[in-house]
């Protein structure tokens, strides 16, 4: 999440003071993340550093302080909600590490791994659906944060299903197979980097 | 790990759930179909209790069981060995004629493709099953309506199942589920062919359907939606291998603003 971005949108709006700031920030993204005060002066202070944004010039940085975006502040801002998230980079997170790893040593169950992880995110999930029971806590900004987190969870477990049958299926395909199969060295070479 | 769901301490059952025999008990039951080398072992020893006003979820990839266990749940088909009671009532040694009324009765089932028939309106769909059970239609037509409005949908009462959308045709089959006294409701992929915004109507309403008092099993490979039940067990080769820890609330995932 870019705090530094999110400013800039409060901004754009019009001049606010730091505390409203923070304010502004923790509503409007469902309080699911939360900002402390040192963290909005020191992204404010590099905001103005970077001529993005101007503060009203009292020497006072306590909670009166105000701050406007400049032209170059919204051009920034305009030009980040464009640029795609980096999304291109490839799987190398922990839980597929885990999942590859899982295959290779001797005495563990993949298939038992992978259902811990699945159960793990399924609790999780239940725990946001939760919030979406109760309509009338349940605004706009907080829907569309846990919508968010609700498809990032189920994409995981998608991708534990899709590898829970891919390995039962190769386990049962003769051995032939598996012995001329290039990918695992190569991951697991990846996997050696990490360590 | 493969007998989590009876062993772990995190997973046990709470003892309200233990202390009243729920509105759908499994015990220990297996299905097989088939012998010899053909033989396939459906469900192998599958114990599954839902309380009152409980909803859950069965997960699982196909050939796991999900539907075997809906059916044999619904009475629709026999276990090879174990006992299913609904209501507290044993269905082995039940005759044909009891148990069928026992399924007009208190069971409903929610399907994918919604199987509502096409030349009756949304209440007389609705009103259909106690028509069956021997209700009058006068009375029968009453409380198709009522289910109808609580599931917001009166003034479409009189429309056909083509002059409604898919979401709306699933929520009649939902009011059509529940219609009566109707204490268990079987849910087939409830929202398989629906819209995200829709298939969350639908698991919405299933849940409200719960907060009055009704047992719901949904069977799911779809974690959004087996995520809105309280407990969601997983069905591998036949087993029930694991299943979700009692819950807790949301406060956890979220900044504690004084203001929440």
């Amino acid at each position: 999440m870019s705090v530094r971005h999110a400013l800039l949108a409060l901004l754009s709006e019009g001049p606010k003071y730091g505390l409203q700031l923070r304010e502004e920030f923790e509503a409007r993204t469902g309080e699911v993340w939360p900002l402390n005060v040192g963290q909005v002066y020191t992204t404010l202070q590099r905001l103005e550093r970077d001529g993005l944004v101007e503060s009203d010039g009292s020497e006072d940085d306590g909670p009166q302080k105000g701050f406007r975006i400049t032209a170059e502040g919204e051009e920034e801002l305009a030009g980040w909600l464009r640029t795609p998230p980096d999304l291109a980079s490839p799987p190398r997170d922990e839980l597929v590490m885990k999942v590859l790893v899982a295959m290779q040593v001797p005495g563990i169950n993949v298939h038992d791994v992978i259902q811990v992880h699945r159960r793990y995110l399924v609790e999780l999930m239940q725990q946001w659906t939760r919030i979406k029971e109760d309509e009338a806590d349940f605004d706009l900004s907080l829907g569309l944060v846990v919508d968010a987190e609700l498809f990032r969870l189920d994409a995981v477990i998608r991708w534990l299903d899709a590898a829970d049958g891919r390995i039962k299926r190769s386990s049962a395909a003769p051995p032939a197979r598996q012995a001329s199969a290039p990918p695992l060295p190569r991951l697991r070479r990846r996997v050696g980097v990490r360590r | 790990m493969k007998h989590r769901a009876e062993g772990a301490p995190m997973n046990t059952v709470p003892e309200a759930r233990a202390a009243s025999p729920g509105v759908l008990e499994l015990r220990g039951v297996s299905k097989t179909y088939g012998s010899g080398a053909a033989e396939v072992h459906a469900l192998r020893e599958v114990d599954l209790s839902v309380q009152a006003g409980a909803m859950v979820a069965v997960m699982g990839p196909s050939g796991s069981g999900k539907s075997t266990l809906l059916t044999i749940a619904g009475s629709l088909e026999e276990p090879t060995s174990g006992e299913v009671l609904i209501g507290g009532t044993a269905l082995a040694g039940m005759s044909r004629n009891a148990k069928a009324r026992l399924r007009r009765r208190s069971v409903g089932y929610v399907f994918q493709d919604f199987n509502l028939l096409p030349g009756l309106t949304a209440a007389e769909n609705v009103a259909l099953p106690l028509e069956l059970d021997g209700v009058s239609a006068r009375a029968a037509r009453k409380a198709g309506l009522r289910a109808l409005e609580e599931l917001g949908l009166s003034e479409r009462a009189s429309r056909f199942p083509d002059e409604l959308s898919g979401g709306e045709r699933q929520r009649v089959a939902i009011a059509r589920a529940v219609v009566g006294d109707r204490r268990l409701l079987l849910a087939d992929e409830p929202s398989g062919a629906l819209d995200s915004v829709n298939a969350e109507e639908v698991m919405r309403l299933l849940h409200d359907a719960c907060k009055r008092g009704v047992a719901a099993v949904i069977v799911t490979h779809d974690a959004q939606l087996a995520s809105w039940a309280e407990r969601v067990v997983f069905l591998r080769d036949g087993h029930i291998v694991d299943q979700t820890a009692p819950q807790r609330g949301p406060e956890t995932l979220l900044a504690q603003g004084p203001g929440q």
